[in-house]
């Protein structure tokens, strides 16, 4: 157990590593020009050019790549992540706030896409070839077809447009202080963009338990508790769901990337304030400093995601322990 | 595995699959479905391609006598606030898509391959490297991959392009590496060794028909999801440039008419491009029918 730890923190540090190393040299070797970027055309082509260099400064245009990462590992290592240049704070201070909302629209959408995958794959499952089982296939073969942005599109178009039983976008009311936003307030916001998360999330978990449900049932001892008089859900309560729980949980663990993925789409379709939409903006304005920590904090995440993944694999089939271990 | 292949080649080649004998007839009209099914589907979308290509002016036409028109007989998409036809700001969007689709996810694939190989035949240290080279793309959400890579090629049609190709190798790759792996240790190919045949000539006449199958399966498999990629990177603002057409672009300018109630801006380019996706899904699991029979029982 101590070299499984000691590997997975190795692999988590040179994972990061990697990753901080990516992000910032893409960032770094973009043609966009982050003082044209920010300031725009107008007002860069009207700019004198002490002005034009101070900014070019303040954006970092002329510091060597290996320095600035130098420096911001060197930074890192000790607990600052930086300034955000696009908003003017600590990086550490944007990602909290908006890893709050990020959290709290995942963590919505990752449990109802659990439970609802997993309720639909064994009621599929459990009536293998029926018309139930044709139509939850169809749906999640035709999910997997669907742009999450487009469905986060159609479900404004329709909820919010149309029936306006959502606010069109955003976390809180407009127009009220941070102060008096009730917890209601904030849910409402939540709803539609955690709702088309989860529609989207459904496919995986539906299709693979359904895998697992046929096996159950074709297994000996359901046979065995069929002979002793038990119906389909009787087996189903009594002896499906623990061998077919844990194998969802954990891929459902193993799903955070692309819940994450999602997360970025449907925050920008319905001006979520989270992570994504951050760093989209970061993307969009060259923030290097912030679009580098987001992509560490992502990978940390997804990197949590696996490990958790990784252990219950164990926990679930003592057969994978090696496995584990050696990966 | 010889007999299969002999099925596909007869039923690529049209003819009848004399191979088989008589109590199969079943199978060979399962095949000859699945066959259809597939010509079709590329025919279709060879359509939507070579339309959006007829449609490419048009669809950039302006008239302002006829904009913000809800969807009717003359315009069966509707028109948007310039007074372009959104049938054919969707058709040249589409085919925008498939293309870009198309050269990325046969890059990524030739990508694959390359690793894939590197990874099964280049020993212990080369199958690390690819490996953890894996684990590193998988470690970070797609999206936010697609974001930094486009971003730094400067976004436009290589931004994207590029990104989607150098993203979506990895679950091929990882195909390809087991195909390969397991067809070191067969034994036609020991056999082959033994009889004096050079690596070129094993990997060319003995490796390269094995895996062959399992890679073009592969390849159009990845087309969906690098269509769709594209889509996304493009609404997110980091793929094609606006004025160009393209569904990522529809669909993000038309949330700023939303509101407005203006739903067949947003609604009909989505529905046609969830269609283009199934077109090629369905191509790629009939052909994938046809090339592993294994697979088709589901």
């Amino acid at each position: 157990m101590p070299r499984f730890i000691a590997r997975n923190i190795v692999k988590f540090v040179l994972l990061l590593l990697a990753v901080s190393l990516v992000a910032f040299t893409l960032v770094s070797v973009s043609p966009i020009d982050p003082v044209q970027a920010n300031v725009g055309q107008a007002a860069l082509v009207n700019m004198s050019e002490a002005k034009r260099a101070q900014l070019a400064e303040y954006w970092g245009a002329n510091t060597p790549l290996w320095e600035r990462y130098a420096n911001w590992l060197t930074a890192f290592v000790q607990g600052d992540l930086g300034m955000s240049l696009r908003y003017n704070a600590p990086v550490a201070d944007v990602i909290a706030a908006r890893a709050l909302n990020s959290l709290a629209l995942m963590a919505t959408a990752w449990a109802a896409s659990g439970v609802l995958g997993f309720a639909l794959g064994i009621l599929a499952g459990a009536n293998r070839g029926r018309l139930v089982d044709r139509i939850v296939k169809g749906y999640c073969f035709l999910l997997a077809s669907v742009p999450t942005f487009w469905l986060g599109l159609v479900f404004l178009v329709v909820f919010s447009v149309q029936l306006g039983w959502f606010p069109f976008g955003f976390s809180v009311p407009i127009g009220v202080s941070a102060a008096d936003v009730t917890l209601a307030d904030a849910l409402h916001h939540l709803a539609l963009p955690a709702l088309t998360l989860s529609v989207v999330g459904v496919a995986n978990i539906a299709l693979h338990t359904r895998e697992k449900t046929i096996d159950v049932l074709e297994s000996d001892y359901v046979r065995f508790a069929r002979a002793r008089g038990l119906s389909t859900w009787g087996v189903l309560r009594h002896h499906g769901l623990r061998n077919l729980a844990l194998p969802a949980i954990t891929l459902q663990f193993a799903s955070i990337s692309e819940i994450f993925g999602g997360s970025v789409l449907v925050e920008q379709v319905f001006s979520y304030p989270g992570l994504g939409q951050a760093a989209v903006t970061a993307g969009l304005g060259g923030d290097v400093a912030l679009l580098a920590g987001i992509a560490v904090f992502s990978a940390a995440f997804v990197f949590a995601g696996n490990f958790i993944a990784n252990v219950l694999y164990g926990v679930v089939d003592p057969r994978m322990r090696k496995g584990a271990g050696r990966a | 595995m010889r007999s299969e292949r002999e099925i596909c080649e007869t039923c690529d080649g049209g003819a009848s699959a004399s191979v088989l004998h008589a109590p199969h007839a079943i199978r060979i009209g399962n095949r000859r479905l699945t066959l259809g099914v597939f010509v079709a589907a590329v025919a279709a979308l060879a359509a939507v391609v070579a339309a959006g290509i007829a449609a490419g002016d048009a669809a950039t036409a302006t008239d302002f006598a006829q904009k913000n028109l809800a969807p009717s007989l003359a315009h069966p998409f509707g028109t948007d606030w310039m007074g372009r036809d959104m049938l054919l700001r969707t058709l040249a969007g589409l085919s925008t898509s498939v293309l870009v689709g198309l050269l990325a996810a046969t890059a990524s694939a030739l990508i694959a391959l390359v690793l894939g190989t590197v990874a099964a035949l280049g020993g212990k240290r080369a199958d690390a490297a690819v490996t953890w080279l894996i684990d590193l793309m998988m470690g970070v959400p797609h999206i936010v991959l697609l974001i930094l890579i486009s971003f730094a090629l400067g976004k436009g049609f290589w931004g994207v392009a590029i990104g989607v190709a150098v993203t979506h190798w990895p679950s091929l790759a990882r195909v390809v590496r087991a195909e390969v792996l397991q067809c070191k240790e067969a034994a036609f190919v020991s056999v082959a060794r033994k009889l004096g045949q050079g690596p070129v000539r094993v990997a060319t006449r003995h490796m390269l028909p094995y895996v062959l199958p399992q890679f073009i399966v592969g390849l159009i498999l990845l087309f969906p999801h690098a269509i769709l990629h594209e889509a996304a990177i493009t609404f997110l603002g980091f793929g094609l440039p606006p004025e160009q057409p393209a569904i990522g672009v529809i669909l993000s300018e038309s949330m700023a008419y939303l509101s407005a109630g203006m739903w067949w801006l947003a609604v009909f380019p989505g529905l046609a491009l969830v269609a283009v996706v199934l077109l090629f899904d369905a191509a790629g699991s009939n052909l994938r029918k046809l090339v592993d029979p294994h697979s088709s029982q589901d």
